[in-house]
């Protein structure tokens, strides 16, 4: 009895463990805003005070209702008229190992906020931070870096390509003529 | 001694002589005019990209023949450095060859009369580089025009420039367009009366389409038809008498759309200009109407997917015909209108040849609009042909995309039949010669949302290809008979422009890099060349100072089909590129980037 009692509590236990990348904030505190120092692309902050954003960013990175609103995002920012479904078009790929701009999830932030000079445009003001944090951990699961643990595994729509979480880890290169980190 | 380079001869020459070649088919008057002309030395210049006003990109040299082009040799060779698709022409006036390339829109002047063609100037516009973003098909520019001692062309960031065609420098610019609202610009050209000619890009990002007339003197705005909205900012007035009924009525540009979507309406103007100088009526034709989810913009949505006939003078549209009245497809009006004088139905008649994304081959009455013929050239299943009586296409109820649902095997895909790469006309055969696709599409489509600057399309779509298997075509088309003559099998799309000779021979090139030439009238293959990067080009012929016919064309893969290689995509999302991604998996592996403009001739 008691033996069993212990296996329910370790089952369940292992199961609350697991569903980290079930837990979601429903109505996030900032939900209209994007903190307007952005991240930081440094550990060590003078005054001590880290970004406001950096938990939000860390927090959706591996969890499974961020990713899946990231991916539907994704179409709803318009995201896909220029990457595609991650192999790309009038933006460069996303789905691959290259990354022109970084693929931490600070640059990716950075990319999406600030935009880029080669076409990228910048969203500065237009997608509140939650939301970015989102489409970022989405954006790092189409080339695998989110793990397929979280990541989606099939579209609602036409699927035109291997799910998210099938996809293996691509270590990430730096696309030619990238600029240095 | 030929004629000052300046001089308009060499666009307006070509047209006298077209004409009486095919009455002379006809049997019909233009005899003398047209011996006299035969005694003149053959006009050797290529001013604009579809060499005439008439689009027909003829060449008359025959040197370069049937009996000899398997002796074609490289003459000489420039690299652009810019490894993206190439899809412009290079012009050659007198003793200078110019060429623009695609993004960052550089220009060059090359001395023809030293080996090599050494530059006589460099002219960097230096656009804006966040442009790029902008541009739904790789950064391409189909090429500048020449007239009366300048050079004009546009820049990705929707500016037209004129340069002094002797010393390279900037004679003006003038910004047309914001790319943050999608514009961008990359069509070339035509001057018509001191008019330059442009239009802007951006169907894929819910802009509005436009056809604008500049100063060629000084880059004043004269005037700007848009393709949606009122009938005031369309320039329709009291002379606009389109044929059929479905086009007539006050401000069907704003009537044939839901409330305001006229102002993403799309109906953008990349493709080619053509003039008729006798009815001094200009013709071009308009994009894809905006969104390409027709779920979202019941009705006509006028004046996109159509071509407009205009006055040069001020832009005041005389008629109008609507290839796709609500485009189901992404089928673009805007491939080019070639002018032709043909034999039908027992008298010469002054008509436009138009091969459409949509599938069909439209001969139409130039001086009215109407249609005298429309068949198809390609698989067609999304239509069952276009009523003569109406005017209007009949679209297939079962092939309808509906939101939410996946349609299957739709033929054409939305590239269509035929994108944008010029056909060329020969008056010796009689026959148009059309390098084209076969392709077809699975498409769903989806709610999009407008922000401004960002794509506005609502599709998933993914090409595969059509019966046979082969990606594209290479056809004759005879357009009296309304049949193809041959037909030559590509694997890939057939995506360079094609120039026909008096030599009795048609190039174009592959997207393999092979620059091909076939015999006219057999279609027979007589030599090939491989350029080392895919040919996209538009392939051009003129004579050179030491009285030698040459044969050039852009090597460089790109363009939206191309894009899979020039934008390093990623095949294994089929969408890749737009619907690319599944269909030109196997283009990388076959072909690498490049930029590089080939020069061919006779040791």
């Amino acid at each position: 009895m008691r033996h069993r009692l212990a296996a329910v509590l370790v089952a369940a236990l292992g199961a609350s463990a697991g569903c980290k990348h079930e837990t979601h904030d429903v109505r996030p505190a900032q939900e209209l805003s994007q903190s307007p120092g952005g991240v930081v692309l440094s550990t060590l902050f003078a005054g001590g005070v880290p970004s406001a954003i950096a938990g939000t960013l860390k927090d959706s990175q591996q969890n499974a209702y961020a990713m899946n609103e990231g991916k539907r995002l994704f179409d709803a920012y318009n995201c896909t008229g220029c990457h595609a479904h991650g192999g790309g078009a009038i933006g460069p790929a996303l789905m691959d190992a290259k990354w022109i701009y970084g693929s931490s999830p600070e640059n990716v932030y950075q990319t999406i906020v600030e935009g880029r000079p080669n076409g990228m445009p910048s969203f500065r003001g237009k997608i509140p931070d939650f939301q970015v944090a989102q489409l970022v951990a989405y954006v790092r699961s189409m080339p695998g870096l989110a793990g397929g643990f979280w990541a989606p595994g099939r579209n609602d729509a036409m699927q035109v390509k291997p799910g998210e979480n099938t996809v293996s880890a691509q270590a990430p290169v730096r696309a030619p003529g990238a600029p240095p980190p | 001694m030929r004629p000052p380079a300046s001089r308009p001869r060499s666009l307006e020459a070509p047209v006298r002589l077209g004409l009486c070649a095919v009455l002379l088919l006809a049997a019909t008057g233009c005899h003398e005019r047209a011996v006299a002309a035969s005694r003149a030395e053959p006009d050797g210049d290529w001013p604009v990209v579809g060499k005439d006003y008439q689009n027909r990109r003829f060449s008359e040299l025959e040197q370069i023949a049937t009996g000899n082009v398997s002796r074609l040799k490289v003459a000489w060779t420039f690299s652009t450095g810019i490894p993206k698709g190439h899809e412009g022409a290079p012009l050659i006036v007198g003793d200078t060859m110019y060429l623009v390339t695609p993004f960052p829109n550089r220009a060059y002047a090359f001395d023809l009369r030293n080996p090599g063609g050494p530059p006589k100037w460099i002219y960097e516009p230096q656009p804006s580089a966040a442009a790029q973003g902008v541009a739904c098909c790789d950064v391409v520019n189909r090429g500048p025009a020449f007239w009366q001692g300048k050079l004009f062309f546009n820049l990705l960031d929707d500016q037209t420039v004129a340069v002094d065609a002797a010393t390279g420098k900037e004679a003006w610019r003038t910004r047309l367009g914001d790319i943050n609202h999608g514009e961008s610009m990359t069509m070339a050209p035509l001057v018509v009366k001191g008019k330059v000619l442009v239009g802007n890009s951006g169907g894929e990002f819910g802009v509005r389409g436009w056809l604008a007339a500049l100063d060629a003197g000084t880059g004043k705005l004269l005037w700007r038809a848009y393709s949606t909205g009122p009938d005031g900012d369309c320039l329709i007035g009291p002379d606009f008498h389109p044929f059929y009924a479905q086009d007539r009525g006050k401000d069907l540009g704003l009537h044939t759309w839901p409330p305001d979507h006229w102002r993403q309406g799309g109906g953008t103007v990349w493709g080619f200009v053509s003039y008729d100088p006798a009815l001094d009526l200009i013709y071009y034709g308009t994009a894809n109407p905006g969104v390409w989810n027709p779920d979202m913009r019941p009705g006509d949505n006028k004046w996109s997917a159509g071509i407009f006939a205009r006055r040069p003078v001020d832009g005041h549209a005389v008629w109008f015909y609507q290839w796709s009245p609500h485009d189901l497809y992404d089928h673009d009006g805007v491939n080019e209108d070639v002018l032709v004088d043909l034999p039908l139905g027992g008298r010469t008649r002054a008509v436009l040849g138009h091969a459409d994304r949509n599938g069909y081959f439209y001969l139409l009455d130039r001086a009215t609009g109407q249609v005298l013929s429309a068949t198809p050239f390609a698989t067609v299943n999304s239509s069952h042909g276009v009523d003569l009586q109406t005017g209007r296409l009949l679209p297939a109820e079962d092939k309808k995309p509906r939101q939410g649902r996946v349609v299957r095997d739709v033929c054409p895909a939305a590239p269509g039949a035929k994108d944008w790469q010029p056909m060329a006309f020969s008056p010796q055969t009689g026959w148009f010669y059309i390098p084209h696709n076969n392709l077809c599409e699975d498409i769903e489509t989806t709610d999009a949302s407008y922000i401004a600057g960002t794509p506005y399309v609502g599709a998933n779509v993914r090409y595969h290809a059509g019966p046979g298997g082969n990606r594209g075509s290479f056809t004759a088309w005879d357009p009296v008979a309304g049949k193809a003559v041959w037909r030559l099998s590509e694997s890939f799309p057939a995506w360079s422009g094609a120039l026909a000779t008096a030599g009795g021979l048609v190039f174009y090139g592959d997207m393999e890099g092979w620059f091909k030439a076939v015999d006219a009238r057999t279609g027979v293959l007589l030599w090939k060349f491989q350029t080392g990067s895919g040919v996209i080009g538009q392939p051009v012929s003129y004579r050179g100072p030491d009285g030698k016919q040459y044969v050039a064309v852009f090597s460089g893969v790109g363009g939206w089909a191309g894009a899979v290689v020039s934008g390093d995509l990623d095949p294994r999302d089929a969408t890749a590129g737009n619907g690319w991604g599944a269909t030109m998996k196997d283009l990388p592996g076959r072909t690498s980037k490049g930029g590089t403009l080939y020069v061919f001739a006779l040791p």
